[in-house]
């Protein structure tokens, strides 16, 4: 067989170097994004860039160096934070950045291993990764950004969608129970769950830097407007009007069972801490059930 | 670490589920993500018991999409990683096979085939995997897949497929059957030096210089790995050589096309085969794992009688040896392809065959080919030149 191919336009390395460079390092938040990556794809008043920003600050703040810490992602809006943070960031396959994560993780254990990505991501196709990851006590840090949608998409109901909310594939109202993901995960054995909203900044800012410093399998849902997928069709407004919603809306009821804290549909939003423990990780058994007997360790 | 727990050196006797496990961990394996499947679970068995010994993890985890996810991550960790399924698994990783292949992630994937298509025959041989093992995941790629045809040869090919994946930067996959999963034979285990062992190029340039997805003049890039320092992102997306998404077809046509020729162009270097007596042939078997057996049993009886058989037996169906039977389309009669399938590398042989007769002998799965079967087969062919055998074997009655 012969082939007949096209042209390739070759890569120009100086080019993209210019282009990367081209205004970055002016944001005093700079050495935590990857060059070139800005502007992002989110839209108007999405959560995203506040979630992003929480993570950021908790970083500085607890001064993490950027090259013990790797994000990884599955795929959605959130699942494309990784690609903007400047550290060692995996885009993976949708459902699955857990799993990716827990081999990262066991393969450098001394690493934070970050997963960042969305409800529909981590609870519907990845649900299963996120009960065993949990269960296992993989130390992992998984920040959930619940915008209650498929917002990549177009906007489809999703695990988390309200009862009732109206979404492209709802069109008449949603019939489906949504999971009640803080629940979902005290009941899967993580050592920390945490929700918060994008209008509770500072309060996430605090749970990431809590999570930096803990071991374990960590949850943390952070509910977030969709303006464009979410909020349109259910008349919540822009995203302003959202966080409007958020600061009327939410209590705060830290060490609340978390099975008493699921989500209305525009009711109220019951955040905080809900649970906070210590127990071994998975390398912690591993190590002290199976490699203490051969002489070995990995954790360094 | 306990270095002579690392390579077990002598004689064992050991089946092929077994010795690719031994051989995962000469070869440097210290991590391994799978689930339990019919017939390669003693591959999962074996690394469990084994890994700790050497300082490695071991993790079950909760199916074959997450193994395959971590045997990726664990990659990019910096850590040697494999996992072993079959079929029904097979199927389920095959989104993060691709994955691996986007990302150019060294790993390597057993597939212990047994008969399908869905549940099938958990417990028998099959080799229906082997297109699947091809083109399984959506989109192009460049593929490696070794064939063993005996423990001895499950060892030795573990080792060359971590080789393989470290070099070319690619999941490879070890497409074995049931039969030589589950067959005891003698395995020999050199050394420790005598095991060859290839590690994944490290970048040379300082972290502003370094594009991680620039192929070098042999089209692989070097690998920089979470923690050293070079902060890549690493996407399924279609990517530009800094890693960055670009959805575009200028991005994809270069993206793409490197991961197609980076083992299109080493394919001399990669492709492995075993000849036997095909020097004066006027038949050719083309076999690959169990087929193999059952083939070599035939073309040796049949030479006994006289016959001018020789055997090309595949130690890598992908990149398959187009070239070589090519070559040996030219002055044979024909050839015959056993294998346990209704034709897959069939295919691939007449294909290369330039219009000489190609005898695809099938067997849905559950049993090898009987020696004789195959010798009626070859001794047709060396006598007329044409092999009886129905347009697709369809019989009506």
């Amino acid at each position: 067989m012969r082939y007949k191919l096209v042209d390739q336009k070759s890569f120009r390395a100086a080019e993209a170097k210019a282009k990367i460079n081209q205004s970055h390092g002016l944001h005093p938040d700079d050495r935590y994004l990857k060059p070139g990556r800005i502007p992002h794809i989110w839209c108007q008043g999405c959560g995203l860039g506040i979630v992003l920003t929480a993570f950021i600050k908790a970083m500085d703040s607890m001064d993490i160096p950027i090259d013990t810490c790797a994000v990884v992602s599955g795929i959605g809006c959130t699942g494309r934070v990784a690609g903007y943070l400047n550290m060692d960031t995996y885009h993976t396959t949708h459902g699955r950045a857990i799993p990716f994560a827990t081999g990262l993780k066991l393969a450098k254990p001394s690493h934070h291993i970050v997963v960042f990505s969305g409800d529909g991501d981590l609870f519907a196709i990845g649900g299963n990764h996120f009960i065993h990851a949990a269960r296992r006590n993989i130390d992992l840090m998984v920040i959930c950004v619940n915008n209650f949608n498929y917002g990549m998409t177009g906007g489809q109901a999703g695990p988390t969608t309200h009862m009732s909310a109206r979404t492209t594939t709802t069109p008449y109202g949603n019939y489906e129970y949504p999971f009640n993901l803080v629940d979902l995960a005290h009941a899967s054995g993580a050592v920390y769950v945490a929700r918060w909203t994008t209008y509770h900044a500072r309060y996430l800012i605090e749970s990431v830097k809590r999570c930096f410093g803990k071991k374990g399998f960590k949850f943390i849902e952070v509910i977030s407007p969709c303006p464009t997928g979410y909020g349109r069709p259910n008349r919540l407004g822009t995203g302003l009007d959202e966080m409007k919603i958020y600061r009327e809306k939410s209590v705060i009821r830290n060490h609340m069972n978390p099975r008493e804290a699921a989500l209305d549909f525009k009711g109220t939003i019951v955040v905080g801490e809900f649970v906070d423990l210590e127990k071994p990780t998975f390398l912690d058994r591993y190590e002290d059930e199976v490699l203490s007997k051969f002489g070995e360790s990995i954790k360094g | 670490m306990k270095k002579d727990r690392e390579v077990l050196t002598g004689e064992h006797f050991l089946n092929g589920d077994e010795a690719c496990a031994e051989g995962a961990i000469a070869a440097g394996c210290r991590f391994f993500a799978g689930y339990p499947i019919t017939p390669a679970t003693e591959v999962s068995e074996t690394m469990a018991r084994r890994l700790p010994e050497v300082g490695g993890v071991y993790i079950q985890m909760e199916d074959e999409i997450a193994s395959m996810a971590a045997i990726l991550g664990a990659s990019w960790g910096g850590v040697k990683s494999m996992t072993a399924t079959s079929g029904p698994g097979f199927s389920l990783m095959m989104e993060n096979i691709g994955l691996g292949m986007m990302m150019e992630t060294p790993c390597v994937v057993i597939n212990i085939m047994r008969g399908g298509p869905s549940t099938g025959l958990p417990t028998l041989v099959g080799q229906g995997d082997v297109m699947q093992a091809r083109w399984g995941s959506h989109g192009d790629y460049g593929v490696i897949a070794l064939t063993p045809a005996s423990p001895q040869e499950m060892f030795d090919l573990a080792i060359r497929a971590f080789n393989l994946s470290e070099k070319y930067r690619i999941p490879v996959i070890v497409l074995s059957d049931e039969m030589i999963g589950h067959m005891y034979e003698k395995v020999v285990i050199p050394e420790r030096r005598a095991v060859p062992r290839i590690s994944r190029k490290k970048p040379r340039t300082a972290a502003d210089e370094f594009y991680p997805f620039q192929g070098e003049k042999d089209l692989i890039p070097p690998m920089a790995c979470a923690g050293d320092g070079y902060r890549i992102h690493v996407t399924g997306l279609t990517h530009d050589e800094q890693g960055y998404p670009v959805i575009s077809a200028d991005a994809q046509e270069r993206l793409v096309r490197r991961l197609c020729d980076k083992i299109r162009l080493h394919a001399g270097e990669i492709i492995d085969f075993r000849e036997t007596a095909t020097k004066d042939a006027d038949v050719i078997v083309v076999a690959y794992g169990c087929s193999a057996r059952s083939a070599e049993e035939a073309v040796g009886l049949s030479r006994r009688e006289g016959i001018r058989v020789g055997l090309l037996r595949l130690v890598t169906v992908w990149p398959f040896p187009e070239e070589r039977v090519r070559q040996l389309a030219e002055r044979v009669k024909g050839f015959v392809v056993p294998e346990v399938n209704y034709g897959q590398i069939a295919y691939e042989v007449e294909r290369c065959a330039g219009g000489k007769e190609t005898l695809m002998m099938g067997l849905m799965g559950g049993a090898v080919h009987n020696p004789e079967m195959i010798m009626n087969a070859i001794k047709e062919m060396a006598e007329s030149g044409k092999a009886a055998g129905g347009e697709r074997g369809v019989k009506r009655s």
